[in-house]
């Protein structure tokens, strides 16, 4: 049962960095269109990132 | 996805060799016709005179617009848009070659001002709306065509939305090129404010949805802290107990300071302006619940409900940004029309004399100028059409999607598009008088003033909110003199279990979702109450003329005397050539005479007099012919209009006003409903009898002056019944103002002085059967929410007050009752359910 002292801090660690990933891909836009992407992955031609 | 019918999926692959064998549209052209234009799959006329050589082979072109497009793609290196798109784009048509011209208003500082940003030094940013997006292939085309203009920085557009943010070096390429960019690949793009309501919108939405996926993270993580706690039978050891409090008092801090924000704001606000909203009851559960688990953590003694708080907070986000989504989709319809007049116009200055075009800003017209709208183009202002004739995409206004067909002479509103022809206008109404803004004012009059329903709800939910705090104090009391143990959970659960959120929530959000629903399909709702009433109403009373009719009369019957048929109604169309009066122009439309008729004098109420081959002639009513001879005789025959000479009468005619196509199953739809009908004609009785007949009204009068109309409406609610009256709108206006509510079929100039409380655009009377249907589901929703408000409320409290509701329950209990409203109201929005809705009703 020791093992808990380590995995409930890291837990809470790993929460906390998962909740600032999603909120930074909110913020940065990422979920404002959820159809284009989709295709955009389709087209093998990236030249509009350049 | 939108589609002319085409199930085409991109295929990766070599080219086809020959136009129609393989390949993604080839698949599609040989569904549809061999015979359709390459570029855009419009038919191709019968001699191919344009080509162009795509992937390795000669492809048709219906018109030089496509041939123009194909072309830039092609030598911009992009034809493998031809391979990926899997919908045919919007035809270019040939409105290519001016549009360009008119992009270099774009440069100007004074408009640029309005959409354009400046990220960087000599960088510029603007937002574009790209009109003709039919299928991700469009999206890669235009970024990639747009990425490879000299001096663009950077593309971005937004497949779902259709905007495009484009940024570009200003020292080499200005916007106009950029548009014109665009425009050479077949797409239109216009400036977009990026200042509207749309993107404070999407700042609300993306804010709330951070704040709700904070929310679900930690509910879920606490959740697994709290577990061993319910699980435990024996007790947890101590340290590992007081490890994982602190752990979930790490995950909840952001969940309170974060993601419950708004809640907070809200019950501050409240109380700063002394009122007790539905936020208060929220915001004190989860300070009150937070602070004692923090106390019960740091102190090592009491319970923790840190799991209850989190989740709380997490479905009561849920219900919010379900509720918000659902409120901007609503404000949407009405954002689109408040931006559909263009910015700019093409004036003719020397019209007619000459041609020249000069662009001016559309806000600077004034009336009597003459505008040239070409193909393609919104046009700019009221008017009328001066020269040519095209088809009006009026499909933002009345949601008809067909264009309608305009001549010479004909209104045209702005706003709407020209769909065919090059147009003379001459401008009537500019700016705030034209009938979209009229429409937008009356949208905005509409969302301005509450409901009745929704004022008692927002009352009741007020007082309800102070009922709450008023029981958790007495609660609170009560448990401290007897069992103070237990008086911090019980309070928080009476606190968390109370929903005000059905009450006030639901009913606006109904109300919203209903209207925005109905303004698509052309019906607008100008005053609040109209939905709500129009659902309740007992008695239809429906005027003839114009509603249930065209209101366009034609020569129904000729009864020939000493003339031929042809010969009296060639001659009564010359005779009736310059009136604008609906039977004159029926008369008209019966023969397409080239005789022209002399000395022509109007006799009002009476008809016309005029020479026609030499020869005296009158027509009109029965004595007013017969005036001009003295053994003029009818024969009898019981005729409305009649045509003379100076020896006897030639002919006699019946007109008859064609009832609306979708009359008799919109009189059929409110009978099965159970409502009453009654028919209201200014006309003989004859044909009102016939009419009624023919529809199934029992009820109806005829010869009726709009006083007497008057008369009879207030009767009727003299006996209790709820009015419900459908007229012109411009000859009802005193009835419409009676009735509890008033629907008028109009268009146009009337709009704005309507006494109507709903207007229907579309002209179609099956809308209106909708409209009928879905007022009464709108209300039969809003009664199923405040129902199920009160049950559950009136179940949960003392419940929650006896102590048998722990504060995790409370909250798992309040939020489902609160999406379920939510969720009931939302249903109002899908427009599948209403169509089958309406299938089952007709």
């Amino acid at each position: 049962m020791d093992i808990l002292f380590l995995l409930i801090p890291l837990s809470v660690a790993l929460v906390l960095v998962v909740g600032l990933a999603f909120w930074w891909s909110v913020r940065s836009g990422q979920f404002d269109d959820l159809e284009g992407p989709a295709h955009r992955i389709l087209e093998d031609d990236d030249a509009a990132d350049k | 996805m939108k589609s002319r019918g085409l199930a085409a999926v991109v295929q990766r692959g070599k080219w086809p060799r020959t136009q129609p064998m393989t390949g993604t549209i080839d698949n599609a052209a040989a569904a549809r016709d061999i015979s359709d234009c390459y570029h855009c799959g419009l038919p191709l006329p019968a001699a191919v005179e344009h080509e162009v050589v795509i992937g390795g082979a000669a492809r048709a072109m219906c018109c030089a617009g496509c041939e123009a497009v194909a072309s830039a793609i092609v030598a911009a290196g992009l034809d493998d848009y031809y391979l990926r798109r899997d919908n045919y784009p919007q035809s270019p048509r040939e409105a290519l070659p001016q549009v360009i011209s008119q992009l270099t208003v774009f440069d100007q500082p004074d408009i640029q001002d309005r959409f354009v940003t400046e990220p960087a030094a000599h960088e510029r940013e603007a937002s574009l709306i790209l009109e003709g997006i039919t299928c991700p292939a469009c999206v890669w085309l235009n970024e990639t065509h747009l990425i490879h203009q000299n001096g663009v920085v950077a593309v971005n557009i937004n497949y779902t939305t259709n905007r495009a943010v484009v940024r570009w070096d200003t020292q080499q390429t200005s916007l106009s090129q950029i548009l014109a960019a665009i425009n050479a690949i077949g797409y239109r793009a216009f400036p977009y404010d990026a200042q509207s309501l749309e993107a404070s919108h999407k700042r609300e939405a993306r804010s709330l949805l951070a704040r709700f996926a904070i929310a679900g993270l930690g509910t879920m993580q606490v959740m697994m802290y709290a577990l061993p706690r319910y699980l435990a039978d024996n007790g947890i050891d101590q340290g590992l107990y007081s490890l994982m409090n602190w752990a979930a008092l790490i995950l909840t801090t952001p969940v309170v300071f974060y993601s419950s924000l708004p809640f907070m704001s809200g019950a501050w606000r409240d109380i700063h302006n002394r009122r007790v909203g539905m936020d208060v009851p929220v915001a004190a559960a989860i300070i009150i619940a937070f602070t004692a688990s923090v106390l019960a953590t740091v102190t090592g003694e009491g319970e923790v409900y840190f799991d209850s708080v989190a989740m709380f907070v997490f479905f009561l986000l849920g219900a919010r940004y379900l509720e918000l989504k659902a409120r901007h989709k609503a404000a949407s319809h009405l954002e689109s029309l408040s931006h559909a007049m263009p910015a700019t116009a093409n004036k003719l200055t020397g019209f007619p004399q000459s041609a020249n075009s000069e662009l001016v800003p559309a806000g600077s017209l004034t009336e009597g100028e003459y505008v040239l709208v070409r193909p393609g183009e919104t046009i700019p202002a009221d008017g009328v059409i001066e020269q040519g004739d095209s088809e009006i995409d009026e499909s933002l206004m009345t949601g008809e999607s067909m264009p309608v067909k305009k001549l010479q002479g004909q209104l045209v509103a702005g706003g709407s598009i020209n769909r065919g022809n090059p147009l003379v206008v001459r401008v009537q109404r500019v700016g705030a008088e034209t009938i979209l803004s009229a429409i937008v004012k009356l949208m905005e009059r509409a969302s301005a003033s509450r409901p009745r329903l929704q004022q008692i709800t927002d009352r009741v939910a007020a007082r309800f909110v102070a009922v709450i705090l008023l029981l958790a104090v007495a609660t609170a009391i009560w448990w401290l003199n007897n069992d103070a143990a237990r008086t911090l959970p019980i309070v928080v659960s009476v606190l968390i279990v109370t929903c005000p959120c059905a009450l006030a929530l639901a009913t606006p959000m109904a109300m919203a979702v209903a209207t925005s629903s109905a303004a698509k399909r052309g019906l607008l709702v100008t005053r609040s109450h109209a939905l709500e009433t129009l659902a309740r109403a007992t008695h239809f009373v429906v005027d003839k003329t114009g509603t249930l009719t065209r209101g366009k009369p034609s020569v129904h019957a000729v009864y020939p005397l000493n003339a031929g048929r042809e010969e009296a109604l060639a001659l009564a169309a010359a005779l009736e050539q310059g009136s604008e009066h609906p039977v004159a122009t029926a008369l008209r439309n019966a023969s397409d005479t080239s005789l022209c008729a002399e000395k022509v004098r109007n006799v009002p109420g009476c008809g016309v007099e005029g020479v026609v081959s030499g020869k005296r002639m009158r027509i009109g009513t029965e004595r007013f012919a017969a005036g001009l001879s003295a053994d003029a005789n009818s024969g009898g025959i019981d005729a409305q209009i009649w045509l003379a000479d100076e020896h006897a009468m030639l002919a006699g005619f019946d007109l008859q006003d064609e009832l609306r196509p979708d009359a008799a199953g919109f009189i059929a739809s409110l009978r099965a409903q159970g409502a009453k009908i009654s028919l209201l004609s200014g006309d003989r009785p004859a044909i009102v009898r016939d009419t009624a007949m023919q529809l199934g009204i029992e009820t109806w009068r005829a010869t009726m002056s709009p006083e007497d109309k008057l008369e009879y409406v207030k009767a009727l609610q003299a006996q209790g019944a709820v009015v419900a009256m459908i007229g012109d709108g411009v000859n009802d206006a005193p009835v419409l103002a009676q009735a509890q509510v008033a629907i008028a079929l109009m268009s146009g100039a009337a709009l704005a002085q309507g006494a109507a409380d709903m207007v229907l655009l579309s002209g179609r009377l099956s809308d209106l059967t909708r409209l009928v249907q879905y007022s009464r589901r709108t209300l039969r929703i809003v009664r199923q929410n405040l129902g199920w408000a009160i049950a559950y409320n009136a179940l949960a409290i003392p419940l929650a007050m006896t102590g048998y509701v722990t504060p995790w329950m409370a909250a798992i209990g309040m939020s489902a009752s609160s999406l379920l409203v939510v969720g009931n109201a939302m249903r109002l929005a899908g427009e599948r359910r209403a169509h089958r809705l309406v299938l089952v009703g007709d």
